[in-house]
């Protein structure tokens, strides 16, 4: 049986990881035409290529640059809601989640398309500069936000409420209280929702498609090969993206054991 | 929070370093021309310009170099989605660079602008056969950038006897071994041909017997795609498949066992050019960089790097004659006055060979009964497990 189970979970492993791996190993293939399935030598040509490439790195900038943006405000915007929330009473709060929840649950390609209308009627009626970075933000925020909602309630619910209260007999403003005693509780959630919001903006290529205007962003980049073959610059790119966030994580990762650590030592 | 801060400052750091580094590359540039300030958005085909990488010239940052107007250059997968874009009204291009046939349905629509010639002095150079054509019947809207011919790539090893004809596609002895395209204009287009129709007929009758044959032929074919083609045929997967003549440049010469032939009932001959739409608000500046792409200079060097043909003769000067001599790139007289460009159809054949499509993919018509039936089932799980559910909390109360 025991055996069976780690049979079982090497499979799971395979599939989640195989992909990645070959993505990795035919980075460093060799080959004039940049074949995805013969392997023919190492060489790091395609690395070199990928830091040549002007255009790809525009598409990768702008991606970074929205990805950041739209991290850094829906996180905000996406915990102070949260908080109201969490303060509400139980039916007005249920109607809330719902109506939160429904952008994440609408396909995207509906959102993208409502979201294209909505401002292109907004440049028309209003003026202003067409479609592009300030759009695709916009954009951005509206399908991070319920990731962020969801990341930080469950962490709203499991703090005593009461110790809120007591920072405040003690002589904490409102502020000073939430800034001291709810921020330091809720900040796993906090942490969780900005890296998902990072990752989903990154990834995004529908809602994109349809909000861009005239910016490009990487997927959209990277889809728009396919006339002719997709060449092994992405997979370099790819390969260096994967160990940026495998990196990123462990720090995370480390970070977290050692504060359990030092706190079971206090 | 100080475990916040330091995932910022990661990210960031990761960030700039990223964003600084197209500016660092040419820093040792000189005597630029002062930027005015303007920024053209160029929407061309993905890998479709010489773009600086393995020593070629940067074909944009030479324009903004010499004329001191940047480029803002993105790019689309297909003419579909490339309408699609301008259509939605979502974004305002200056110059588009769309087929043939895209830009006849733009021109009836009156999406594009009329080009001034007078500010494209390089015009001259495009040749002849090129400054009239189907599509633009007045030649008032668009400039050509790249042409070519769809042709047959084909396994040496497997297929001794060269290929000469269409009908090698529809052979049962290489079933599962054969490659298609995945759109509808090209597809229909090698059914056209082995039936001896004119690619833009708009005789509907003549487009349901095209997907009669390409209903026919679909158990031999082992997938409609694109890009594929590339690793199927040279990993030996795939033995018979149509694609552009000028992907034929890394194909052919890079693998001995692949060959190339242009089939003998004629094919499709491809025209992508540069066109301005109706929303661009810099002309001038559009056409300036038209003007600059027909530069024999400019535009030999950009062929050099994205391996199709140019319209512009005195461009194959500054090409390698390997190149120019090669029937699959510059083919003879003989070989184009076989071939047919596509133009626009109109919309009532437009509509049924998107159907026509659908129904030799999917391998019948998708009716809409068995989208309800699918649907109802969905109803019905959902509804049954509502109604256990209750019962089940009924029980638990009692």
């Amino acid at each position: 049986m025991k055996i069976a189970s780690k049979i079982y979970s090497a499979l799971i492993f395979i599939f989640l990881y195989a992909p990645i791996l070959v993505l990795v190993v035919f980075s460093f293939n060799d080959t004039e035409t940049g074949s995805r399935t013969i392997w023919s030598g190492f060489t790091l040509k395609w690395y070199k290529m990928l830091f040549e490439d002007r255009l790809l790195l525009e598409a990768l900038t702008n991606t970074l640059i929205i990805a950041v943006i739209t991290a850094v405000i829906s996180t905000a915007l996406g915990t102070m809601a949260a908080i109201g929330i969490n303060a509400m009473n139980k039916r007005t709060k249920k109607v809330m989640l719902t109506v939160t929840n429904l952008p994440m649950v609408n396909p995207e390609i509906v959102t993208g398309v409502s979201l294209m209308l909505l401002f292109v009627f907004f440049v028309q009626v209003f003026g202003g500069k067409s479609l592009g970075m300030v759009s695709l933000i916009a954009a951005h925020i509206t399908f991070c936000l319920p990731y962020v909602i969801l990341n930080v309630l469950p962490k709203l619910r499991q703090m005593n409420p009461n110790l809120y209260e007591a920072a405040q007999d003690l002589g904490c403003t409102p502020f000073k209280a939430f800034y001291k005693v709810v921020l330091p509780e809720i900040l796993p959630g906090i942490t969780t929702g900005f890296i998902m919001s990072l990752t989903l903006s990154i990834d995004d290529f529908v809602i994109s498609y349809f909000t861009s205007g005239t910016t490009q962003t990487l997927p959209i980049y990277i889809y728009s090969m396919t006339r002719k073959r997709v060449s092994p610059e992405i997979n370099a790119l790819s390969t260096l993206l994967f160990a940026v966030i495998l990196v990123l994580l462990i720090i995370v990762n480390v970070r977290n054991s050692k504060d359990k650590k030092e706190g079971k030592a206090n | 929070m100080k475990k916040l801060s330091k995932i910022f400052a990661i990210l960031f750091s990761f960030l700039f370093v990223f964003a600084s580094l197209p500016f660092v590359s040419f820093a040792d540039e000189t005597e630029a021309a002062p930027l005015t300030g303007v920024t053209i958005n160029v929407y061309n085909w993905g890998e479709y310009i010489s773009n600086g990488t393995d020593g070629s010239l940067d074909v944009n940052a030479e324009f903004t170099r010499r004329t001191g107007i940047q480029v803002n250059y993105t790019t689309f997968d297909s003419n579909e989605s490339l309408y699609s874009k301008l259509a939605g009204g979502g974004a305002d291009y200056d110059v588009i660079i769309p087929s043939d046939y895209m830009i006849s349905k733009l021109i009836n629509e009156g999406m594009l602008h009329e080009i001034d010639y007078n500010n494209i002095p390089n015009f001259k150079y495009i040749g002849e056969e090129f400054k009239n054509p189907d599509y633009d019947p007045e030649c008032k809207h668009s400039v050509p950038y790249t042409w070519g011919m769809v042709g047959l790539f084909y396994n040496k090893d497997h297929i001794k006897e060269v290929p000469t004809s269409w009908e090698i596609l529809w052979n049962e002895q290489y079933s599962g071994k054969i490659l298609m395209f995945d759109n509808p204009r090209d597809a229909f287009a090698i059914a056209f041909c082995r039936l001896g129709f004119h690619l833009n007929s708009t005789d509907s009758n003549e487009w349901e017997e095209a997907a009669m044959l390409l209903k026919e032929q679909k158990p031999l074919v082992q997938a409609y795609v694109m890009d594929q083609i590339f690793d199927k045929m040279e990993s030996g997967e795939a033995w018979l498949a149509p694609y552009y003549s000028g992907d034929a440049g890394t194909l052919v010469e890079e693998n001995e066992h692949i060959g190339f032939i242009f089939p003998e009932e004629g094919t499709n001959n491809f025209v992508d050019a540069m066109c301005i739409p109706i929303t661009s608000s810099h002309k001038a500046e559009a056409e300036a960089y038209i003007n600059f792409m027909c530069d024999p200079e400019i535009a030999g060097a950009n062929m050099d790097f994205v391996g199709y043909s140019t319209p512009i003769s005195d461009a194959k000067a500054y090409l390698s004659e390997d190149v120019i001599n090669n029937e699959i790139f510059y083919p003879s007289e003989e070989l184009l006055s076989n071939s047919e460009v596509f133009t626009s159809l109109p919309s009532d054949i437009s509509t049924l060979v998107d159907s026509l499509w659908a129904e030799v993919k999917m391998g019948g018509p998708g009716d809409s009964l068995t989208l309800i039936l699918i649907i109802a089932v969905f109803l019905a799980i959902y509804i049954s497990i509502i109604i256990y559910k209750k019962i089940k909390r009924k029980r638990e109360l009692m």
